[in-house]
């Protein structure tokens, strides 16, 4: 059966949607992720979807689960390179795309994604610090 | 008045379907020189309706027609099915409201992306439901 | 009977627009800017042509007979384009009107001895013509309105201007009300330029805004919505204190955008969010 790729970056895994997805393929998209999340202890979960020319409730549900189902297996999700059009009829159509983050492209979107997983290994630290001195 | 310049017409059965049939909508927005945007509005619209037909009424036909009023230029697209019908329309029409456990926002959404929208539906019979976008609108 | 006349027109074609061609270079409002004689004499002929054609097919009353077809298109060319170049409606209007003079005149000149007849032809060409009258102002509105048109959208383009302020972020002053048409072009624009430049920032300063109601409000939100989906954040500045009171009155919730009264504290804060600063250079003047 036909899947998608999911690239594997250090603490990060990558996904680049590069054809309109007929549904099955984005459930199973939505499957393996959470998977691979799982298995691979990702923290940072990065879904390019530049190439994608329209995004509909069906597919903007599946980028909001991804997002959620990540979250509480502790990874954050970027969607990068939405474009204009798409955005402009998203927010037409009513969806939010709540539990995801976004960035302009690839690049900022890993930015983000390192700030915000060291801005949380920060906290984690400094607790162990207190923990220590006590 | 409107013409009716071209006429296609494509039957939905399986999910398969719904990409090809968003590929030649794309094909006729792109040929009047619909704006990206529009055609964006439009085609997630259509996505929207093809969807329900397949999920709520068991697949159908869809027809796409290129039309003209005075000089503006657009698409209307008619989703046809023989499924279940829709008990409360005004319902159905609100956002949030959702029979199968999802968004609710199909059928309001592609209310808003489009210009003109139409919906008819008689239970046990099936759903009609028919948009037009402008090429400028 | 009638092709009598038609042929007799065509004989007399000749005579018939040089009297026409007076009759509309005599009009003292002649553009002669916007219009070369010969360019004038041109058009003329060639329409006369058509018409002399039509009038031949014994339909002289009908403008709506298959004949006028040809008629009415070089008519509504003439028309249309004469709209665009600015003439006036009275000088696109004499155009057709002076050849019903015209060929009255010829009309009365060739069958004198026959009052039934001449009259009875005079009256189908005025009808002919004052037919072709309307077709021509049809027209000509028409060709008013598509300049109306083109210059809505090149004032919505000119109006709105997205101007990179600094390398990542963008600045977008709207100057008029802000309907959902031309809300349109700004998040077009504005999306665009995103994407274009790579900037994470973009400012929309309403202070050029009249008046924001919950319509404009609603337009607003989707715009900063937009651009928060692309992966880029929104401020709004130039929010006057009027606007703050009838936001609030209207129950309108801006609570989710960061909002700020000038330009400058947006530019500033939009720094913070780069971590850029700007400092006061302090360095000791040397030219002493
Ligand atoms: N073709 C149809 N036949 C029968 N019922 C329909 C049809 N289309 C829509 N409905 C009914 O109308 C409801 C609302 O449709 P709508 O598309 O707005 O939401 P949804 O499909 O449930 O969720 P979403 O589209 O957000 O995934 C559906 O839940 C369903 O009950
Ligand atoms: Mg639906």
């Amino acid at each position: 059966m036909e899947r998608i790729p999911i690239l594997r970056m250090g603490k990060f895994l990558l996904v680049t949607i590069q054809i309109d997805l007929y549904d099955r393929l984005a459930t199973n998209l939505e499957a393996d992720l959470v998977q691979m999340v799982n298995k691979t202890g990702a923290r940072g979960v990065l879904i390019d979807i530049s190439a994608l020319s329209i995004v509909d409730s069906f597919m903007g549900r599946i980028l909001g689960n991804i997002g959620s189902m990540s979250k509480i297996m502790d990874a954050e999700t970027v969607v990068v390179g939405m474009q204009p059009a798409v955005a402009i009829t998203l927010i037409e159509l009513g969806l939010e795309l709540k539990g995801v983050h976004t960035a302009l492209n690839v690049e900022k979107g890993m930015e983000l994604l390192k700030t915000r997983i060291d801005a949380e290994d920060e906290e984690i630290i400094e607790e162990e610090d207190e923990a220590g001195t006590e | 008045m409107k013409l009716v310049l071209n006429k296609d017409v494509m039957s939905i059965e399986k999910e398969q379907d719904v990409v090809p049939f968003r590929n030649r909508v794309k094909e006729y927005a792109v040929k009047i020189g619909m704006s990206l945007v529009n055609q964006t509005k439009l085609i997630t619209a259509a996505s929207e309706l093809v969807r329900n037909m397949l999920k709520y009424g068991g697949g159908g036909v869809t027809i796409i027609e290129v039309i003209s009023q005075g000089r503006d230029n657009g698409i209307r697209l008619v989703f046809q099915d023989k499924g279940p019908g829709i008990k409360d329309i005004s319902l159905a029409m609100k956002d949030g409201y959702s029979s199968g456990k999802s968004l609710g926002i199909g059928l309001p959404g592609a209310k808003r992306l489009v210009n003109e929208f139409d919906i008819k539906s008689t239970l046990g019979e099936g759903t009609t439901v028919s948009i037009i976008k402008w090429k400028n609108g | 009977m009638k092709t009598d006349i038609a042929k007799l027109l065509q004989k007399k074609k000749k005579q018939l627009l040089e009297s026409w061609m007076t009759k509309q270079l005599s009009d003292a409002m002649l553009r002669e800017d916007l219009m070369s004689n010969e360019e004038l004499r041109e058009q003329s002929n060639e329409f006369l042509d058509e018409l002399l054609k039509a009038v031949a097919t014994n339909h002289v009353e009908d403008i709506n007979a298959p004949a006028y077809e040809q008629v009415k298109e070089v008519l509504s060319g003439i028309s249309i384009s004469r709209a665009k170049q600015g003439f006036s409606p009275r000088e696109t209007g004499i155009y057709v009107f002076s050849l019903k003079e015209a060929i009255q005149q010829v009309l009365k000149e060739e069958i004198s001895d026959d009052i039934q007849l001449l009259y009875q032809t005079t009256l189908s060409f005025n009808k002919l013509l004052d037919s072709l009258g309307v077709v021509t102002f049809e027209t000509y509105i028409k060709g008013r309105e598509e300049v109306i048109m083109r210059q809505t959208d090149e004032i919505t383009e000119i109006s709105t201007p997205v101007i990179q302020v600094w390398e990542g972020i963008l600045a977008l002053p709207i100057i008029g009300t802000l309907d959902s048409a031309r809300t349109q072009v700004v998040m077009e624009n504005l999306l665009q330029e995103i994407v274009e430049t790579g900037s994470t920032i973009a400012i929309l300063d309403i202070s050029g805004v009249p008046a924001v109601d919950s319509l404009v409000a609603q337009h607003l939100i989707k715009t900063v919505a937009a651009t928060r989906l692309m992966g880029a954040e929104c401020i709004i500045s130039g929010i006057r204190p009027e606007i703050a009171q009838t936001v609030v009155h209207l129950g309108i919730d801006l609570s989710n955008i960061v909002t700020k009264s000038s330009l400058a504290s947006a530019l500033k804060y939009a720094f913070g969010m780069l971590k850029l600063e700007v400092k006061k250079n302090h360095k000791e003047k040397t030219t002493e």
